[in-house]
């Protein structure tokens, strides 16, 4: 039955990011380009995203534990370390460069545009090294 | 030039939030892309308890397909062509979301939503690297 959840929880996702036009990295690029052809469509994604979620995990985590499991897992960090910050800056400069964040590159993955079937593979590869690389470790890697 | 869809992407905005709750409220999980990929990563892809994060990420794939098979066509989109640039991307993108521990969904709205410090730092400083990315390459550059 968890299995099924994430099936359909990830398929939402996806037809989100397709009907939002995330899937685009133009449009990505063009949110992020404030001094040239900006369009503003990203942050609405972002808000709507954001409408629905926090009353929403408001009123899941009212419950002791979710329906179908043992326990919230929830990022239980809150100091602002180095990791985050660099993590956060390099993250930022890759997605300014190719428009596209893990979400939307795998959603497109299918549609097979020669720079999604180079970007994912080097993405993956970036995962796989930060997941091996301990510098700044402070605790166990966060669950998020 | 891309044409501002403010409508369509509230809307699409909301399924994420969606997909998020269901994920937090059924499984107890927080709905982050590159939290939920890089942990496949670690060979622990066979492990019980990864097995809805592979679902996830399968219906993730599923969702250009069933657009096809809906709309009779492949979602629009304008991807950069420069095969370098892009090898790049992906790979700060990549290191960058795992080693930041989330990307746009974790951090931008899932962490936004639960009124996390460390994910409204982490999202500003992601959009704040991303436009000057974008401005360089663009303005600067390009110019």
């Amino acid at each position: 039955m968890k299995n099924f959840v994430g099936l359909i929880a990830g398929l939402v996702f996806g037809l989100g990011l397709i009907i939002s036009g995330m899937a685009d990295p133009a449009k990505v690029l063009n949110f992020l380009d404030i001094f040239g052809t900006w369009d503003p469509s990203l942050a609405f994604v972002m808000g709507g995203g954001i409408l629905v979620a926090m009353p929403g995990f408001w009123l899941v985590t009212r419950a002791d534990a979710p329906l179908l499991g043992d326990r919230f897992h929830l990022p239980t960090k809150t100091d602002l370390d180095p990791r985050l910050l660099t993590g956060a800056a390099i993250f930022g400069v890759g997605w300014g460069l190719g428009g596209f964040c893990p979400g939307p590159a795998l959603t497109a993955l299918p549609v097979a545009a020669t720079g999604t079937l180079v970007f994912v593979p080097m993405m993956l590869a970036g995962m796989w090294l930060a997941r091996r690389t301990d510098l700044f470790r402070t605790s166990a890697p966060a669950t998020r | 030039m891309t044409e501002f869809t403010p409508y369509l992407s509230l809307i699409g905005g909301a399924l994420i939030g969606l997909s998020a709750v269901i994920l937090l409220g059924l499984n107890g999980r927080i709905a982050g892309i590159s939290g939920i990929t890089s942990r496949l990563l670690d060979g622990s892809l066979g492990g019980a308890s990864e097995r809805p994060g592979v679902f996830f990420v399968v219906g993730l794939l599923l969702a250009a397909p069933v657009w096809l098979f809906t709309a009779g066509t492949w979602p629009e989109q304008t991807v950069p062509s420069n095969l370098a640039l892009m090898a790049v991307a992906g790979l700060l993108v990549g290191f960058g979301a795992v080693f930041g521990n989330g990307c746009t969904s974790g951090h931008g709205v899932c962490g936004i939503s639960r009124l996390s410090g460390r994910s409204i730092v982490a999202t500003i400083t992601f959009m704040a690297t991303a436009a000057v990315t974008v401005f360089l390459v663009r303005h600067v550059v390009g110019a």
